[in-house]
């Protein structure tokens, strides 16, 4: 919907912007809280590049809020800095800066540990501006004597020192954050981003360094808050010490909430929500102190019954009277037709072939051997997973693993994949050494896996999903170009189709994940590892849980992928190994048994003792 | 040059915070280690345990009375929390239980506020605890002294419930995996409901009997909330003993270098916090993966 009128929700904005100061009032909100708004409406865009796209729950937002404001107002006060929004901006770069540093310590940890890390920090932050550094914060005073801002157009000055000039202020800084947040969050960066928050153990295993990109919206999220700090000082004329409190974080979180997270406008619509709230309960009702407690009650219930806050429920709604959002069941109701006629025109239907990636080096040997392992180990405590495995893949094979369960076949995999490191052996890809590298890196050298329990973007649709694998492909593990839109990256678009093609859902790549049917989401699983263009790609189980008919068919898509690449599949299921494979290796009790062609294996003695457990054939 | 009566004293000072903040910062992660939800209304529940200590003693005159009533209650507040809001929330992602926790610590703060006013409450230290004494060395505050050993004491008992008794076998197969006991036909979700309560308890209860040595206001379960997350992210989420050793580094820190400029005693926390975290990421006594 975006896509297709490219400046609609700018236009839009811009006039809800232009109109607010004229239609407000009347509905009986004050002109300064109306300016209150867009500075946490400004605040709040940095807040959820963080939150709604990234998923990084911050408690710890006032540091920078706090930062950007006070080396602005310090600026034009103490140090008679002549030049009002270049302060700003310093405090902006400033804010920044801290939260590249504060960013390498909190994103150590995800989860709940970031939002107790944020907090400590903020924590310290309050203790430091009152009492170390209040010579230059003025400490519980804080700075006043903030100048008005003015631009000076050659002929005359404008000052913008009443609420409405104030308003058209912040109203312009505001629509310049949202146009600048906009065009991060349709970037690939804001894609990855997206990807990040619904699924990070897959994001990194398609090939992004997860690590930079939760740094980058962490930095983004900052620079929003140091900026939005010093409008705040402009505003008041005034630089107020709480704006380094809890409360301020708190009270961020909160509007974002209300307002719905991952929209960019839930943080305006929640403070607008908030404020108005506030001022009401105590001008119009009298509450006193206590509209912090109805507001703090209706927050909860918030939480509890509107999940996607007030943005995201109108969304929802509005999907519906459109009829946007198709019913679930009906999706899977039209599965099994698209599915057939699928598989069949798979047989018929040109294969998509294996490019190798210009971005790749070359091998470094002579490239006839894809693959080797040399004595893998792996011990957990005192079990032994796999013991000393040798094993070793060619160029353009089709190579099966089987082995009863317990066998450590998906731990061979995931050593080779780096997602957990050998005790003791050595693994070489494409003549180059790739023990004790990370999952990322080894996924950009080409080779990746598709997972036993899927491991998609949930919250994605089905072509976001393919695109988010193909990016890291197409861009390398990190790449901040925040301005370049999603479409640009050249390539991108051909290769996700291709994907989509390959895997037969061009049909339902519209869909979100979430209605998608099982076996529609394992091709999915596959077609993930596929989009990152792999020179070998493992399939880990891939008809794992499938119908018998699935079954059939996934064995056709996995044909018409194997031409041209290199592929290695564990499977249970031993009449599709024996008919996919060229060579077959077995494994049992953490160590190769034995390898060979399907028929060597079928025929073979100790083969049908690990599975039949000693009845021996007559 | 340092004062040595003075930092020793201060030392104390360290070792009865630290043994306070290891007690809530116990029912902190093990509330977080079986449920599964963080707790950001725990702080909230430290200052009602103050107050509702405060209240029974105005009525009652009796400190004892007055403990018992604050770790009850909060006890109570946890159990209805647990059965009214949390309860739906156990199969919501994370930051949806940050959200409603953090929402609910409002609504207690300010309840507070709207019943009590913000002036702060002075609960008296019991008769016989007032005053100082003479260690021979240096005088130091009798309460304080008899504080270190109140905690200490239900630092013990919270141990033994944990590890001796069966409740507490459940509760730590909970931390480890709470779907397994689930499977093995233990009903869960009361196992979830009595550790939120033994956890809130464990908040209300030292705020009770911090009571005397620092005066409850409206906001004073903020900082401690601050200071407990310091704990646990040292000590390492889900570990008792972690918490333990976490509290009484967090309190040696604060202390020592209040004695030299209060406004730097968070950085100190935050630096150790930092260190642990390069050092360690899942903390002093953490397991990995369990986040």
């Amino acid at each position: 919907m975006i896509r297709k009128r490219p400046l609609l929700v700018e236009s839009v904005t811009a006039v809800v912007l232009i109109a607010a100061p004229f239609v407000l009032p009347h509905l009986g909100v004050a002109p300064t809280t109306v300016n209150r708004i867009l500075i946490w409406g400004t605040f709040g865009l940095g807040f959820d590049i963080l939150f709604g796209f990234t998923g990084l729950l911050s408690f710890g937002q006032s540091a920078f809020f706090g930062t950007g404001g006070m080396v602005a107002a310090y600026l034009l006060t103490v140090a008679n800095f002549p030049h009002v929004m270049s302060a700003v901006f310093i405090g902006t770069i400033v804010a920044a800066v801290v939260g590249y540093l504060i960013g390498l310590i909190a994103l150590r940890r995800t989860g709940i540990y970031f939002a107790m890390i944020t907090v400590a920090i903020a924590e310290v932050f309050y203790f430091v501006e009152f009492n170390p550094l209040s010579a230059f914060t003025g400490g519980e005073n804080g700075l006043p004597g903030v100048p008005t801002p003015q631009l000076w157009l050659g002929f005359t000055t404008i000052k913008f020192n009443t609420d409405l000039s104030m308003y058209v202020f912040l109203a312009f800084w505001y629509f310049v954050g949202l146009v600048i947040a906009l065009r991060v969050v349709r970037s690939p960066v804001g894609a990855v981003l997206s990807a990040i928050r619904d699924n990070p153990l897959r994001a990194a295993a398609v090939g992004h360094n997860i690590g930079s990109y939760k740094l980058t919206a962490f930095v983004i999220a900052a620079a929003y808050a140091g900026f939005a700090g010093g409008l705040l000082a402009l505003m008041q004329g005034f630089m107020p010490p709480d704006a380094f409190t809890f409360d301020t974080s708190g009270q961020l979180v909160m509007q974002t909430a209300i307002g719905g997270a991952g929209t960019l406008f839930g943080p305006l619509v929640g403070a607008a929500v908030w404020l108005y709230l506030s001022d009401f309960f105590q001008t119009t009702l009298h509450l006193g102190a206590t509209w912090k407690l109805v507001l703090g009650v209706v927050f909860v219930l918030l939480v509890v019954f509107l999940r996607r806050g007030i943005v995201g429920g109108l969304a929802t709604l509005w999907q519906r009277a459109t009829g946007r959002a198709r019913a679930p069941h009906e999706a899977a109701e039209s599965d099994p037709h698209a599915v057939a006629a699928g598989a069949v025109a798979a047989t018929a239907a040109p294969v998509v072939e294996f490019v190798p990636s210009p971005r790749r080096p070359k091998p470094a040997d002579d490239g006839a051997t894809i693959l080797k392992a040399e004595g893998l180990t792996k011990r957990y405590g005192g079990i032994v997973a796999n013991n000393d495995i040798s094993f070793s893949v060619k160029r353009g094979e089709l190579r099966g693993i089987i082995g009863p369960n317990g066998a450590g076949k998906s731990t061979f995999f995931k050593m080779l994949t780096c997602e957990v490191h050998p005790t003791e052996g050595r693994i070489t890809f494409e003549g180059r050494d790739i023990t004790g590298f990370g999952v990322t890196e080894v996924c950009q050298l080409g080779l990746t896996k598709s997972y036993q329990v899927n491991q998609l973007f949930t919250r994605l649709t089905v072509r976001e999903n393919v695109t988010i694998a193909a990016l890291a492909e197409k861009r390398g593990p990190f790449r901040l170009d925040l301005f370049r839109s999603v479409a640009g990256v050249e390539g991108l678009s051909q290769r996700v189709e291709d994907t989509l093609k390959l895997v037969h859902l061009t049909e339902r790549a519209d869909l979100p994940v979430s209605e998608l049917a099982y076996g529609e989401k394992r091709r999915l699983e596959i077609g993930l590892a596929l989009a990152t263009a792999p020179s070998l790609l493992l399939l880990d189980e891939p008809l794992a849980g499938m119908s018998p008919r699935e079954r059939l068919e996934t064995v056709v898509l996995l044909k018409s992928i194997a031409r041209g690449r290199t592929m290695i599949v564990i499977d249970h299921d031993m009449d599709a190994i024996f008919e996919l494979a060229e060579t077959i290796t077995v494994l049992r009790e953490g160590s190769v048994l034995v390898e060979g062609t399907p028929e060597q294996i079928k025929a073979n003695a100790a083969v049908q003792e690990a599975y039949l457990g000693g009845v021996h054939a007559p | 040059m340092i004062n040595w009566a003075n930092f020793v004293s201060q030392c104390f000072n360290g070792l009865v915070l630290g043994a306070l903040l290891a007690l809530i910062s116990s029912g902190l992660t093990i509330i977080y280690g079986t449920l599964g939800v963080l707790n950001l209304a725990h702080g909230a529940m430290f200052m009602l345990g103050g107050y509702a200590g405060w209240v029974a003693y105005t009525y009652t005159g009796s400190f004892i009375v007055a403990v018992v009533a604050g770790a009850l209650f909060v006890m109570l507040v946890g159990i209805i929390v647990e059965r009214t809001v949390i309860r739906s929330f156990y199969g919501r992602p994370h930051e949806d239980q940050l959200l409603v926790t953090f929402g609910l610590s409002i609504v207690f703060v300010e309840a507070i506020r709207f019943f009590f006013g913000s002036l702060s409450k002075v609960t008296p230290a019991p008769a016989g605890l007032g005053g100082i004494v003479n260690l021979g060395f240096m005088f130091y505050p009798t309460y304080r002294l008899a504080l270190l050993g109140i905690v200490a004491v239900a630092l013990v008992v919270l141990y033994i419930v944990l590890y001796r008794t069966r409740i507490g076998m459940i509760v730590r197969a909970g931390i480890e995996d709470s779907v397994m006991v689930d499977a093995l036909g233990i009903d869960v979700y009361k196992v979830f409901m009595l550790v939120f309560g033994i956890g809130a308890a464990a908040a209300g209860f030292a705020g009770i009997v911090n009571a005397p040595v620092v005066s409850i206001s409206p906001d004073v379960g903020e900082t401690i909330l601050v200071q407990t997350f310091v704990v646990v992210v040292i000590g390492g989420v889900g570990s008792f003993p972690g918490a333990v050793l976490g509290g009484l580094i967090a309190g040696e820190i604060i202390s020592i270098t209040s004695m030299f400029n209060p406004g730097y005693s968070y950085v100190m926390l935050f630096a150790a916090m930092t260190l642990v975290l390069v050092l360690r990421p899942y903390g002093l006594l953490g397991t990995a993966g369990r986040e």
